[in-house]
């Protein structure tokens, strides 16, 4: 229990997805001009992270790598289809995101009204993909693990999202030079939150 | 088809396709596609420039294919053929990077991958090669990987030279004697949020010299 809490705290502060790695930026600068939309996409990243990792977990271990298939039978002990991860994974996540979008908006209506525009944009947001990978990279070692890794990972990407859009709310009435305005000074306070987020680098769990 | 119908390989409409991207509609400052893989690669030129020419390679093929592909494509479904193309390509470049440049596929680690999802390429090829011939949309798919590129490899310049004192591993600052003198390498540099800074700084420099980019308030 303790390890799970130490993952799920490790991915929302210091492996954060937007500060540390950069990854879901085109939809995190996109969508972050007002906070309820940020709210929405960032409830949105949550959800489908916290599914497909797991997901892609259970697939990555018992179908793609190396061996992985040896509880089929002794012929496929030495089967090793590790080279279509990216494309199992992609396909996975495209059509998790269509059943969780299904789903949502057959048991909770009100939920879907508020996230409906962002759910299809998620299948091609790096943040969802680069779970995955990462947890395929990190090996963790059971489902429960990586749950905690994508659902901590989702909340990261939710703070920093709801964050710079709080953020560009206030600078519209700032005098900000010309040729940085929009998309520039984003880029600086991004880095600079960043910088804030790297403050918990020294924590040891 | 006749001859005086035909256009000339490098007209001037196709040499643009080729050129716009690289400032005007440059797709990390100004159009603000593909930029998370753009950041976490450049601590060092060189798999900057590695990741540059994959994207070249994979959105140049890219591009290619569904614009030969277009007219058979079923419109609803076009999001998923699209994701296979770039997909079974990415694979493609990744065994290559492995077999031949073991190390830098090390350092891109799952970078590579994440060129899949890389929105600036599905960007392209719902906008142009979708509704264009072959020629000209492999112009649109390099010129606008390229564009990429060169944002890519000046960002990977400035934090390698500032950060590591070294240009592609040699050491620049130690051969010019700065050591001596009391120079110190900034390690801030190096850390991931002065990508980000290094890129804001970019985009204020180009709209300075490029004023019709400045966004109205």
């Amino acid at each position: 229990m303790e390890g799970l809490v130490n993952i799920f705290v490790r991915s929302v502060f210091i492996d954060n997805m937007v500060f540390a790695y950069f990854l879901g930026m085109c939809s995190y600068l996109a969508v972050s001009k007002t906070v309820s939309t940020a709210n929405g996409l960032g409830i949105a990243v949550i959800f489908v992270l916290g599914i497909t990792v797991p997901v892609n977990y259970l697939i990555e271990n018992y179908f793609l790598s190396a061996g992985a298939m040896a509880w089929l039978g002794p012929g496929f002990e030495a089967v090793d289809l590790s080279f279509l991860s990216f494309i199992m994974f992609i396909a996975v996540i495209a059509s998790m995101v269509q059943l969780v979008e299904m789903t949502v908006e057959k048991f909770a209506p009100a939920l879907y009204s508020s996230l409906g525009i962002f759910l299809p944009l998620i299948a091609v947001n790096c943040a969802i993909l680069g779970g995955s990978l990462f947890m395929q990279e990190r090996e963790y070692a059971n489902i429960a693990e990586a749950a905690s890794f994508g659902l901590g990972s989702g909340v990261g990407f939710y703070l920093a999202i709801v964050g710079i859009a709080a953020i560009r709310e206030k600078i519209r009435y700032s005098n900000v030079p010309g040729p940085l305005r929009g998309l520039g000074i984003t880029f600086i306070v991004t880095g600079l939150m960043g910088i804030a987020f790297m403050s918990f680098m020294g924590i040891k769990l | 088809m006749s001859k005086t119908e035909r256009e000339p390989m490098f007209s001037a409409k196709n040499i643009k396709l080729l050129s716009t991207p690289l400032n005007d509609e440059n797709p990390i400052t100004v159009q603000v596609l593909g930029i998370c893989s753009a950041l976490a690669v450049t601590v060092k030129l060189e798999p900057a420039v590695v990741l540059a020419v994959a994207v070249v390679a994979v959105m140049g093929s890219a591009n290619v294919i569904i614009s030969v592909l277009r007219k058979t494509i079923p419109n609803r479904i076009r999001i998923i053929v699209q994701l296979v193309v770039i997909a079974s390509l990415v694979i493609l470049v990744d065994q290559v990077l492995k077999a031949f440049f073991y190390d830098v596929s090390r350092q891109l680690s799952v970078f590579v991958g994440l060129i899949i999802t890389n929105c600036i390429i599905m960007g392209r090829l719902e906008a142009f090669a979708l509704g264009n011939r072959i020629w000209p949309s492999f112009l649109d798919g390099v010129g606008n990987a390229a564009g990429y590129g060169w944002i890519l490899i000046v960002v990977a310049f400035f934090r390698e030279l500032l950060g590591s004192g070294t240009v592609w591993d040699y050491p620049v600052m130690e051969k010019l004697g700065l050591f001596n003198i009391g120079y110190e390498n900034n390690g801030f540099m190096i850390l991931p949020p002065m990508a980000l800074i290094t890129v804001g700084v970019i985009i204020w420099v180009q709209r300075s010299r490029n004023r019709k980019l400045i966004e109205s308030k």
